[in-house]
């Protein structure tokens, strides 16, 4: 197969973008989004909107640059030498790629993540949400075991976990410890939430668990996900975002894309014959 | 068949003779332990805990007061190499990676790891006793930090390192500041290797003579303060086994006992401590 060009969107402006998809509200504009690992390119022109509220889901072979992609939104490449960004991710008007207009910190405040292996850290399952409340604000003991409440619940972890709250985080099943990250990664309130293959080191039940997670959360979080699994980016996602080598191929209602997707490569790739 | 036979032969003749060195490895290992033990459990009594050496020719004594020092001058010395360790350490793995101050800083502490310990109690007889114009129970332990110190920045640096780079990701995602996610995650994430390194350092220390001889010397009077010669069990160990008094040979046969157990049961300890952790976490 050849590489494509996409060249399609990059004239969209957000709201033609957005209406064309029939999209309500648009949480994340990205324009012309590049990215080099050093000398290497690795992300070329990348342009879509992410609708508020909504699940989007990147779908792609390996190395196709959708976690990439997505690791953007935070900065996380930021870590990395020589790694970079060029381009626009308007949130409410506000570039999130330039450090004057949103602080790496501010940013992750407002998109959170969470990862392919759950990174419970060494402490207890109350300190592990802990840990994240204490960062941003100043809580009351009595408000913090509140809040450690509230988050455990949203992430349908609290019934599992309410008698071994001071018990190490790494002392939960996988599945549970995932939900833990995600339960974490809540409790600090992020306007978006990006997971990058938060299922792929779990088994079916516990992945179960976590996409009816994403079901009940995408009323109050845009969420963009990454996955390896072309089932569960159906099953969950309201938008999905075929990416092949760097590039953005196809972008479109979840629906259209598995159904009657517009190119030949998305269809080829959603019907299992490469990829 | 023949070929089989020709394989299974070799593998029992291999097995057997790496079989026979780790015996033999053991086998010296148990002659020592023993030996300082049966020769040693002579000394072993009250006296030897709680009196001054005895002058030559009077029967008894003990060895307290090196005791008392080689404790301070290890607590000492443990003191000052370890936040210059774990900071040195935190340095190599976290900025010093790839940049050549880290690779110049890791190769001196590869070098100060295995510099003649003598050669160390040499340089500070140099730097620091000749100009003060005595020796000191601080010269002992700038000695014995000398030799902490690379140890506990290089495992400082591999277990910071072994830490899991998810674990930093995760903890700035959440809006964490660097400094944070270190202290707060990461430290906590690599304590338990981090005291291994710094428990091995001492259980190092504990045991040298050859930078004590030139730095702390020894005395055999109770200590007044870290400012004057120190008495400490290596080398009184090493002056009772050079002299030629039975009473005093059983006081190095106890040092020598006493030494070995503590060193054995630092390390056993901070086996026991990775242990539990590792199934803890």
């Amino acid at each position: 197969m050849t590489p494509t060009t996409s060249g399609e969107h990059e004239s969209a402006t957000a709201a033609a973008f957005g209406a064309k998809y029939g999209m309500g509200e648009v949480k994340l504009s990205i324009r012309q989004l590049n990215f080099y690992y050093g000398h290497k390119q690795a992300l070329f022109d990348n342009t879509l909107d992410i609708a508020a509220n909504r699940v989007t889901a990147f779908i792609g072979p390996s190395g196709c640059g959708k976690s990439t992609h997505i690791r953007t939104y935070n900065r996380m490449f930021e870590l990395y030498k020589g790694f970079r960004a060029e381009g626009e991710i308007l949130m409410d008007g506000v570039n999130l790629l330039d450090p004057k207009q949103t602080p790496a910190l501010a940013l992750r405040h407002q998109v959170g993540m969470i990862f392919q292996k759950p990174t419970p850290f060494p402490m207890s399952v109350f300190d592990n949400i802990a840990y994240g409340l204490k960062l941003h604000n100043r809580f009351s003991a009595s408000d913090t075991r509140d809040l450690v409440e509230k988050a455990l619940r949203e992430a349908a972890l609290w019934e599992e976990v309410k008698d071994k709250l001071h018990q190490p985080g790494t002392a939960l099943s996988g599945g549970q410890q995932q939900r833990l990250c995600i339960a974490r990664a809540l409790a600090v309130k992020p306007k978006v939430l990006l997971m990058d293959e938060p299922c792929s080191a779990l088994d079916p039940i516990a992945t179960g668990k976590i996409e009816e997670l994403i079901n009940e959360l995408k009323s109050t979080f845009t969420i963009v996900i990454v996955t390896h699994n072309m089932q569960q980016a159906a099953r969950v996602s309201d938008y999905t975002a075929f990416m092949y080598m760097g590039k953005l191929v196809e972008f479109g209602a979840t629906t259209t894309i598995f159904t009657k997707p517009a190119r030949r490569e998305t269809e080829d790739y959603v019907t299992g014959r490469f990829g | 068949m023949l070929l089989v036979q020709r394989r299974q032969f070799a593998n029992a003749v291999v097995l057997s003779l790496s079989g026979l060195a780790a015996l033999a490895g053991l086998f010296m290992l148990a002659w020592i332990l023993g030996d300082v033990a049966l020769k040693g459990a002579a000394a072993i009594n009250w006296r030897f805990f709680t009196e001054l050496p005895a002058p030559p020719g009077m029967a008894g004594g003990g060895l307290a007061n090196a005791m008392v020092g080689t404790l301070l001058m290890t607590m000492a010395a443990a003191l000052i190499a370890v936040p210059f360790g774990v900071m040195s350490g935190t340095y190599l793995a976290e900025f010093g990676q790839t940049n050549p101050l880290g690779h110049v800083v890791r190769f001196l502490a590869d070098v100060l790891v295995s510099a003649p310990s003598i050669v160390i109690g040499v340089f500070v007889y140099l730097v620091m006793v000749k100009p003060m114009g005595h020796f000191s129970g601080w010269a002992g332990a700038c000695s014995l930090a000398l030799i902490m110190l690379p140890v506990i920045s290089r495992t400082t640096e591999e277990m910071l390192k072994l830490v899991p780079p998810e674990m930093r990701e995760a903890a700035l995602a959440l809006g964490a500041p660097y400094w944070k996610m270190m202290t707060g995650i990461i430290y906590r994430a690599a304590a338990t290797g981090i005291l291994t390194g710094v428990m091995l350092a001492v259980a190092r220390v504990a045991g040298e003579t050859a930078p004590l001889l030139f730095t702390a010397l020894n005395s055999p009077y109770w200590m007044e303060g870290m400012n004057e010669p120190m008495a400490n069990l290596t080398v009184a160990l090493f002056n009772y086994a050079m002299s030629p008094y039975d009473d005093w040979h059983t006081l190095a046969w106890g040092a020598a006992l006493l030494i070995t157990m503590v060193v054995l049961a630092v390390n056993v300890f901070t086996r026991l401590i990775l242990h539990a952790k590792r199934r803890l976490w």
